[in-house]
């Protein structure tokens, strides 16, 4: 790896981390192109929190190697420092300091003059709805809150690559969605994201490209699209009013969609495999139109355990309670 | 009826979209603070702690003043003759005594904070890698400064009144404090070593309280057994007590004072470092 793409915003080879008698992470490559958003997606205890630690240097890998922004991880740490941004899995906030004092510190510690550093966090206050709450120190306010708090301290001086390790892990929908919302302004301009999840919903939403981790390693990588593929798309559930019209809506699916129905224990129900929400939105208009009523019906998304079966042939719990609890220990 | 969600969701609210946007565009890097401006920062941050909860300055001033009046008057007479005459001999002992004590807390609020999120971000920050420590530890020295404070008006207010006047006194502060920052860095080694807050402070005070009290804070060494006598009198913390005393009334003498300041710079040099090592390697 001694040429440098200079399209590639993170370029890893084989990056190793061991921690006593855990490898926590045992090779792991990644391309990431610059402005893109790249979603590393693996169960708690895959390796993904250290492989972003170590790219964002605050862990010095045992193996392998990695550029960031062209910069070596290693020998040029403090060069890639002064690019990137990290918001840790634990909100990386002082809980003892105000949310404006947080972010006048950080501005400050970034070369802000006091009077800049000041102006800034006013502006990031407001933007990310913190300006009521400016005043009160950071321990008495909500896991959102803090969220974009912390979101905010990332961004005090405009990092040209952000690492986001689960950013919205134990938030309320309503939270996540201000958090998804932040990401994707980011993401318009041009900001690159290395974004670590357990949710594949939230990689699919926000991410380009997909890396699947586990024990450590990349074992999938693709676009959203690729990967659910790979799962073999989501399932269609539907449930009819009348349950006698059953082998009847079995035709017009299979003739639709083209593919085998699974006939439910509920007799008035019905499942399909299908990858395409428009498709299926044409399949129970066909069934309306032959005449055939439609109680309810849901495309349901692959789940992470989902493509972890397909890839990996088990689910994702197999990850063993005691790994994760070993890396994070070791942390 | 369930589908999926609509991809594009309108921005929640709380978030101002257009304000985002602004915040969100692209700003000019400064350039890099300064190493003392980084410094100057923590030690700013050390000081919002201090004024958010107050509180935290009554565990450095209640017990050496409780120290005080216990031992001017309730040993003074036994040991010294009269409670006049101890208090003269043990203030500034006490002064030692009680901003010593405060260092171990340095040790203990490090310890605190690397528990805590916020240090992964201060880590990959692009300054100076001591700064947080330096900062931590200059935010700290004004928490030597009013412990050191309070026993010294408590003294006035008892009676003691030092020869050489306030130049004599601020002298002696200044000189116990350098060395109380230089003793922070043993105490941010253990914080960094041990795995909580209650341990540091166990081993902290395991190791300053003998220490302290084999020295000649308390009692005059003459009295002690040879072999104790000899440690006692080798203890930096009984020379830096004779400075301490020699500057209030006038008798420092320069071998001591010059002891007191190579014993502060060899325990910088030796874990100032080794913390500073700790805290980029932690993992």
């Amino acid at each position: 790896m001694n040429a440098t793409d200079s399209t590639l915003a993170i370029e890893a080879s084989s990056l190793q981390k061991t921690f006593g008698d855990t490898q926590a992470v045992s090779g792991v490559d990644l391309a990431v192109r610059r402005g893109s958003v790249y979603g590393m997606l693996g169960p708690n205890g895959a390796g993904k929190t250290t492989t972003i630690r170590m790219l964002a240097t605050l862990l010095r890998p045992d193996g392998g190697e990695a550029r960031v922004l062209g910069h070596d991880i290693v020998a040029e740490a403090d060069e890639v420092r002064a690019a990137v941004s990290l918001t840790g899995q634990l909100a990386s906030v002082d809980e003892d300091l105000t949310g404006r004092e947080n972010l006048i510190l950080i501005g400050r510690l970034l070369g802000l003059k006091r009077g800049d550093a000041k102006a800034r966090a006013t502006e990031l206050l407001d933007a990310f709805g913190l300006a009521e709450a400016s005043g009160r120190l950071v321990k008495n306010y909500s896991g959102g809150m803090r969220r974009r708090l912390d979101i905010a301290a990332s961004i005090v001086v405009t990092p040209e690559l952000m690492f986001l390790d689960e950013p919205t892990t134990g938030l309320d929908p309503r939270s996540r969605n201000q958090v998804w919302d932040i990401i994707r302004q980011f993401a318009a301009q041009g900001t690159t994201i290395l974004l670590c999840t357990q949710y594949l919903d939230e990689a699919d939403r926000l991410a380009d490209g997909i890396a699947v981790i586990d024990h450590g390693k990349v074992i999938a990588e693709g676009t959203p699209a690729q990967l659910k593929v790979s799962v073999g798309g989501s399932t269609l559930h539907i449930r009819l009013l009348d349950a006698e019209q059953r082998e009847e809506a079995a035709g017009v699916l299979a003739r639709v969609l083209g593919s085998e129905c699974h006939m439910e224990s509920d007799p008035s129900s019905l499942s399909t495999s299908c990858a395409d929400p428009d498709r299926a939105a044409a399949a129970v208009g066909e069934l309306t139109r032959a005449g055939i009523g439609v109680a309810n019906f849901s495309l349901g998304q692959p789940s992470l355990d989902e493509v972890f079966l397909a890839l990996t042939g088990r689910p994702a719990e197999d990850q063993t309670a005691e790994e994760a609890i070993q890396e994070e220990q070791a942390a | 009826m369930s589908t999926e969600p609509p991809t594009q969701v309108q921005t929640a609210p709380g978030v101002e979209e257009e304000a985002l946007r602004q915040a969100l565009a692209s700003t000019a890097r400064p350039p890099r603070a300064s190493a003392a401006s980084a410094a100057l920062t923590f030690g700013w941050r050390g000081m919002l702690k201090v004024r958010h909860v107050p509180e935290q300055l009554l565990d450095v001033t209640i017990t050496p003043v409780m120290f005080v009046l216990m031992f001017t008057y309730l040993f003074g007479g036994a040991i010294a003759g009269s409670t006049g005459d101890y208090l003269d001999y043990i203030l500034p002992g006490i002064l030692v005594m009680s901003v010593l004590f405060t260092t171990v807390y340095s040790g203990v609020s490090l310890n605190t904070d690397v528990t805590r999120g916020v240090v992964d971000r201060f880590r990959s920050l692009p300054i100076w890698r001591p700064a947080p420590l330096v900062g931590a530890l200059l935010g700290d020295s004004v928490r030597y400064l009013v412990a050191g404070t309070v026993i010294i008006v408590l003294g006035m207010i008892l009676g003691y009144r030092p020869s050489n006047g306030i130049p004599g006194v601020a002298a002696a502060l200044g000189m116990v404090v350098l060395f109380a920052f230089a003793l922070s860095w043993v105490f941010t080694v253990l914080g960094l070593l041990m795995r909580a807050p209650n341990a540091v402070m166990n081993a902290g005070f395991m190791g300053i309280f003998p220490l302290t009290f084999l020295s000649n804070v308390f009692v005059d060494p003459d009295t002690l057994p040879s072999a104790l006598e000899a440690f006692v009198n080798v203890n930096p913390i009984s020379i830096l007590a004779d400075v301490s005393r020699g500057l209030m009334d006038g008798t420092a003498s320069a071998g001591d004072i010059a002891i007191v300041l190579g014993t502060a710079a060899a325990l910088t040099l030796v874990f100032a470092p080794l913390t500073t090592h700790l805290y980029r390697t932690r993992s």
